[in-house]
């Protein structure tokens, strides 16, 4: 079970990881912060403004697509991914 | 050829298509019924899954929600999708590796007790009921406006429709036209935006056209939606804040929690083949709700400017009524534009003011109903948003509907009440409840509730603070035991309900609101319909506190949380 606890530990790791990234962008840089933010301005867009309606979404998806990408990767290593067949 | 002509024919042409594939796609067994046999590709899955999320809420009232409230409508925009993120990293792969048919299975078989899983078959169809709602609504309500048929006779086509691709094909039918339907709702979604982003700033594309300047102009458009509405008297779109930094962020953690424990959705994860599937396929979900999701604010705070522009002219000049576009008469006939002009100069004035404002009503569903006509495009693009949002309300009633069938024919019945009945048996009662489903949502479209209109947010509440938590829980707690998860699941649901009611009334009868529905009277001013997750931060407190005063799970339990939390030996979706 040893193996598998490691395997464990470094999927929360990783997913401890992706939720701080996925909490920034929303709600410190969409909500808490997006008034200081707004004071940078990308093109028309206010920066808070922007993340809020624009940005989050984006590292969203490119969160969802990296963990899979990495989890991936651990399953091999770990040697607990499905047979291929 | 008549705009009416035209919406026929492409209407009409979309509906062979999903009955087309309904035929196509018959399942044969129970396991095609629940989880289309669970050889969905991961792609194909989150088009179906993008299509069976995006409701006609999303399609038509989400925009005209933004345009409306600006920088506040922020809230559903990263609400909406970021449940995604969650639902991809905490719940769908390892419910994809328990490999079972429903979301109530897993909860009873986690926490060994039926009794949790008729409290989680309860959340369900009580949130899925009441979702579903809403889309006959919708579907009544589009067949009125756009074939001009009675939204009696509209509602009979839609449930018609269902009836065909859900009751033959079940979830492999399903998923089959939720692909096609994908495609008709995005189409008909971003052809109107990139004309209009065209039109205001030159920029084909609607995402960097709401960053753009004007066209002939060095004036952002944002910078000047915001200096038009601060003229008018109204706050500035771009820092409207929703009541309060508190509210906005406990109301976009409520639906994000919401949006991951909504069991039609997570039954989609269901269909793919291995547990990596799982992952990248909410990935690929997300990508296709995005298409919608980042377009949406650019179609919001254009048709704004081009609403406000359309009465309160750039050139000083009012709109003179008499003058006034077609457009604007087809929607006053339907009550959900109306002007008033109180100083009786025959000009319109448009203002934050009530006293001198004389377009006194604008419906926010407008928005985007009216978009293509605001801008003038050809009949083709308005008759294609009528399909498309035909196809987001039938996507997401086949959704539901499913799950809520399913719960029926394989958790009450099969796990319940009848453990011997035979595959075959099981398939008909499947196909029976989902008949029977049918004509319950369309029972309530045709009578709706005195309570329909506040039944998303309770949808969500429930999701948030029930069934997310003790799925959460089951996987990533191995301590967690039934005692834990049915007192937290009940606490939660309990505190939301109680939330939402004695502030809009108990089952939404206003009368009966014993509080009042009163920013004062709201606990840190926060708006019931952001309540899910302080729900949700009761169930996990009441499960923790529980779970501690209790015998842990039997060792079995405890092998099975180790089992769901490595992916090697899965199998497909196996019934038990």
């Amino acid at each position: 079970m040893s193996k598998n606890s490691s395997y464990w530990t470094s999927n929360l790791r990783l997913v401890g990881l992706c939720l701080v990234i996925w909490f920034v962008v929303s709600y410190l840089f969409g909500i808490i912060l997006v008034e200081p933010l707004n004071s940078i301005k990308i093109g028309g867009y206010k920066l808070g403004f922007w993340f809020a309606q624009q940005g989050s979404i984006y590292t969203f998806i490119a969160l969802i697509f990296f963990y899979a990408k990495r989890m991936g990767k651990l399953d091999k290593e770990h040697n607990v991914h499905e047979d291929d067949e | 050829m008549t705009l009416q002509t035209t919406t026929y024919l492409i209407v009409g042409f979309t509906f062979s298509i999903y009955i087309g594939i309904a035929i196509w796609a018959r399942a044969s067994t129970t396991k095609d019924f629940y989880v289309a046999g669970g050889h969905i590709h991961p792609v194909a899955n989150g088009m179906a899954t993008a299509a069976d999320w995006m409701s006609a809420a999303s399609f038509i009232s989400m925009a005209g929600l933004i345009a409306f409230m600006g920088y506040g409508g922020s809230v559903f925009l990263m609400g909406w999708t970021g449940g995604y993120v969650l639902l991809a990293m905490l719940l769908a792969p390892y419910l994809r590796k328990f490999g079972k048919f429903t979301v109530p299975e897993f909860i009873g078989e986690r926490y060994y007790s039926k009794a949790a899983r008729i409290v989680a078959v309860i959340c369900l169809i009580v949130a899925s009921v009441t979702y579903v709602i809403g889309q006959m609504k919708g579907i009544g309500v589009a067949f009125s406006r756009f074939l001009e048929v009675d939204y009696d006779v509209g509602l009979m086509i839609g449930m018609g429709i269902v009836f065909i691709y859900a009751v033959m094909g079940g979830m492999k039918g399903i998923t089959y036209t939720q692909i096609a339907q994908y495609c008709v709702l995005i189409l008909a979604y971003t052809i109107p935006a990139i004309f209009i982003s065209l039109n205001l700033t030159g920029n084909p594309i609607p995402q960097l056209g709401l960053g753009s300047t004007m066209v002939g102009t060095d004036v952002f458009l944002l910078d000047r939606l915001d200096l038009v509405l601060r003229d008018l008297g109204f706050l500035e779109y771009t820092t409207n804040v929703r009541l309060s930094t508190t509210n906005m962020f406990m109301y976009t953690l409520s639906l994000m929690i919401g949006t991951a424990g909504l069991p039609h959705v997570i039954i989609r994860f269901f269909t793919v083949p291995k547990v990596k599937d799982a992952r990248s396929s909410a990935g690929w979900a997300l990508v296709f709700i995005a298409i919608l999701y980042t377009t949406a604010p650019s179609v919001a705070a254009m048709a704004r400017l081009n609403l406000i522009e359309t009465v309160n002219k750039p050139d000083g000049t009012q709109l003179v009524y008499a003058e006034r576009p077609t457009w604007i008469m087809k929607w006053e006939e339907t009550g959900l534009l109306a002007f008033d002009d109180k100083n009786g100069d025959g000009e319109i004035v448009y203002s934050a003011d009530a006293e001198t404002n004389e377009m006194t009503k604008v419906d926010r569903d407008i928005m985007v109903l009216a978009n293509p006509e605001i801008a003038g495009l050809p009949n083709w693009v308005i008759a294609l948003v009528a399909a498309g949002g035909l196809a987001a309300a039938l996507s997401t009633a086949a959704g539901l509907l499913l799950a809520i069938s399913s719960a029926i024919s394989h958790d009450l019945l099969k796990g319940v009440f009848k453990p011997d009945v035979t595959e075959q048996q099981e398939l008909m009662a499947s196909r029976v409840a989902m008949a029977g489903a049918i004509m319950l949502a369309g029972y309530l479209g045709f009578n709706p509730p005195d309570f329909a209109a506040g039944t998303v947010a309770l949808a969500f509440g429930l999701a948030a603070s029930s069934i997310f938590p003790a799925l959460m829980l089951g996987i990533f707690y191995k301590r967690m035991n039934k005692e834990g998860a049915i007192a937290g699941m009940i606490a939660g649901l309990g505190v939301t309900l109680l939330y939402v009611f004695q502030h809009k009334g108990i089952m939404f009868i206003a009368s009966t609101s014993y509080m009042g529905d009163m920013p004062q009277n709201w606990f840190f001013g926060i708006e019931p319909n952001a309540f899910g997750a302080v729900g949700a931060m009761f169930n996990f407190a009441v499960a923790f506190a529980v779970a501690k005063m209790t015998a842990p799970p039997p060792q079995e339990i405890i092998e099975l949380v180790e089992h769901i939390r490595v992916p090697s030996g899965a199998n497909a979706p196996i019934s038990h």
